[in-house]
């Protein structure tokens, strides 16, 4: 199922049958899949809609919106095939570098698709059971959005099946920077804590002589994507090969995948060839992770 | 009673036929693909040695301009081959590429580079070059060798840094919201702990997977991140080519 039938005037009915019939289509296809070992987390940059709206000749932000489509339709093929972690690349903080009405027209899509998802009773994420985290600098965005997030974040938060993060505001290098600075704050607090017990006798050890106050393990627990495992597979499409400032510090063992499809037209093939290609390197992929540990 | 066993016994070998299938049907599937990249592989290796002499005229003139700084990875199991290293090094040299960063998780590459410098006339350090945060512009090859350890723990390493500084600075009763640390501070940070560097525009992959293997997260924000496959079948072609598309690459940087 594509976005196609979204136009083609299909009549309701017929809609069904289709979205059955590929569903049983899906089914036959994951069932194989199922065999080898299956990614845990896959993490995906949505990058193309803008071009898919210009070269649709499509009206401002209709790309979006389209986008917004596919991604629900992503979460569900990966619900079915029993991916626990998705992650996706809403929004970057590089992205408020776009003209203003540009940026608004975002956060407006955003905020209209979680008031949405909260007046719906049978809402796709109730029903496939997907929990939404977001992930990012939430301090960056409107006092609106930030409760509307917030809101969807406790509405699923007793979902289980499905993780679902959306990383919007988001850079790799200001979560590190964030990481830092909660540490700091978190030892800070600690230390001053234990001088108003010791009554002011502690000293500060110098780092570089073996003796770091902050450790890798404590930065690494402020991460925002602390709460969920490090990504199997990243796919990013429009064709581009990068990374664009999203999860680098998580992406280590991580398989990047690259389709020149526009986000907006991503299909339940990609996933399959993307998991496909995960089995092929899965063994030499473990060995790295076991490596590091 | 009966009835109703030998239907279990029915249903199970009706399942364990249906598993047989599916596996089969899998492997069938994976063989396929095996196939269909091995395929792909063999025109790859055609077109390289194509672009090699010269017969694909669009990649005889290469913007190596626009490359300020290269990065390669190579699987730590591979980068004891420093010939291959050294060989790469010298097609990278003839190509004009000035700066390379050399990187592998486990550090081979750090212990092979005084062999690797000796070997590449007028090759030097980067470090020794690196000053201001600017990629400097000389005729000399300049290499850098990364690892693992220029990572996260670095990282870790550079946060200590900045923690030091903020107790000193005597800051510590400002608003616990606000942002104390900004990206140049860090990046100052991660260079007085031996980790600095700049951010490489292209980073090969030699391996036999697309993927960073742990390279220094805080300088790929937007580098483009090519896989060249295994290094015993690294080609001078597939060098040019991979070169070429960076080169025609536009970035918006999120605008």
């Amino acid at each position: 199922m594509t976005l196609h039938m979204e136009k083609g005037g299909i009549s309701r009915s017929a809609r069904r049958s289709l979205w059955k019939l590929s569903y049983l289509q899906r089914k036959c296809i994951f069932s194989v899949l199922s065999v080898g070992r299956l990614p845990i987390h896959i993490a995906f940059i949505m990058d193309g809609n803008r071009r898919y709206g210009e070269q649709r000749n499509l009206k401002e932000g209709a790309g979006h919106k389209a986008g917004y489509l596919a991604l629900m339709l992503m979460v569900i093929y990966c619900c079915e095939l029993g991916i626990k972690y998705i992650t996706a690349y809403a929004f970057s903080i590089d992205n408020f570098k776009r003209g203003p009405d540009k940026v608004q027209y975002i956060m407006d899509l955003m905020l209209e698709k979680i008031e949405l998802e909260l007046s719906k009773k049978d809402s796709l994420f109730s029903r496939y059971g997907v929990k939404v985290h977001f992930s990012g600098n939430m301090e960056l965005l409107s006092d609106p959005i930030k409760d509307a997030a917030k809101r969807l974040m406790v509405a699923t938060a007793n979902n289980s099946n499905t993780l679902l993060t959306v990383c919007f505001a988001y850079t790799s290098r200001n979560e590190i920077l964030h990481a830092i600075q909660e540490t700091c704050q978190e030892k800070l607090a600690q230390i001053q804590l234990q001088e108003s017990i010791s009554e002011g006798r502690i000293s500060m050890c110098n780092p570089g002589q073996g003796n770091d106050v902050l450790k890798l393990a404590d930065i690494e627990k402020h991460m925002y994507m602390a709460i969920a495992p490090d990504p199997d597979i990243i796919i990013r499409t429009s064709g581009e090969n990068r990374l664009s400032n999203f999860l680098l510090w998580q992406s280590a063992n991580s398989c990047l995948i690259s389709f020149s499809q526009l986000w907006p037209g991503i299909s339940c093939w990609h996933l399959v060839w993307a998991v496909l290609n995960f089995q092929r390197n899965h063994y030499y992929l473990e060995k790295k992770k076991k490596k590091q540990i | 009673m009966d009835f109703k066993k030998e239907t279990r016994i029915l249903y199970c070998w009706i399942a364990q036929i249906g598993n047989l299938l599916l596996r089969s049907l899998w492997r069938l599937i994976h063989v396929i693909i095996n196939l269909c990249y091995l395929t792909l592989g063999i025109a790859k290796a055609f077109e390289s040695y194509l672009i090699s002499w010269g017969i694909l005229r669009r990649y005889k003139s290469l913007q190596v301009a626009k490359l300020r700084y290269l990065a390669i990875v190579v699987e730590s199991k591979d980068a004891c081959q420093t010939s291959k290293i050294i060989e790469l090094l010298q097609w990278l040299a003839d190509v004009g590429v000035k700066h390379v960063c050399l990187y592998d998780m486990e550090g081979i590459l750090k212990k092979s580079k005084d062999f690797i410098l000796e070997e590449l006339d007028g090759a030097i350090l980067f470090g020794e070059a690196y000053e201001n945060n600017e990629i400097p512009d000389q005729a000399q090859m300049t290499l850098e060798f990364a690892s693992f350890s220029d990572g996260k723990e670095a990282v870790a390493k550079a946060a200590n840094v900045l923690f030091m500084k903020y107790l000193k600075s005597g800051a510590t009763d400002q608003n616990q919201e606000e942002a104390i640390f900004t990206e140049s501070q860090m990046a100052e940070a991660l260079k007085t702990v031996g980790s600095g560097g700049p951010e490489p525009d292209l980073l090969l992959v030699y391996g036999p997977a697309r993927c960073h293997l742990g390279f220094p997260a805080w300088r790929m924000r937007y580098t483009e991140i090519i896989h060249m496959g295994p290094l015993k079948s690294m080609k001078y072609g597939s060098l040019i080519k991979a070169i070429y598309k960076f080169t025609m690459v536009r970035q918006n940087y999120g605008k």
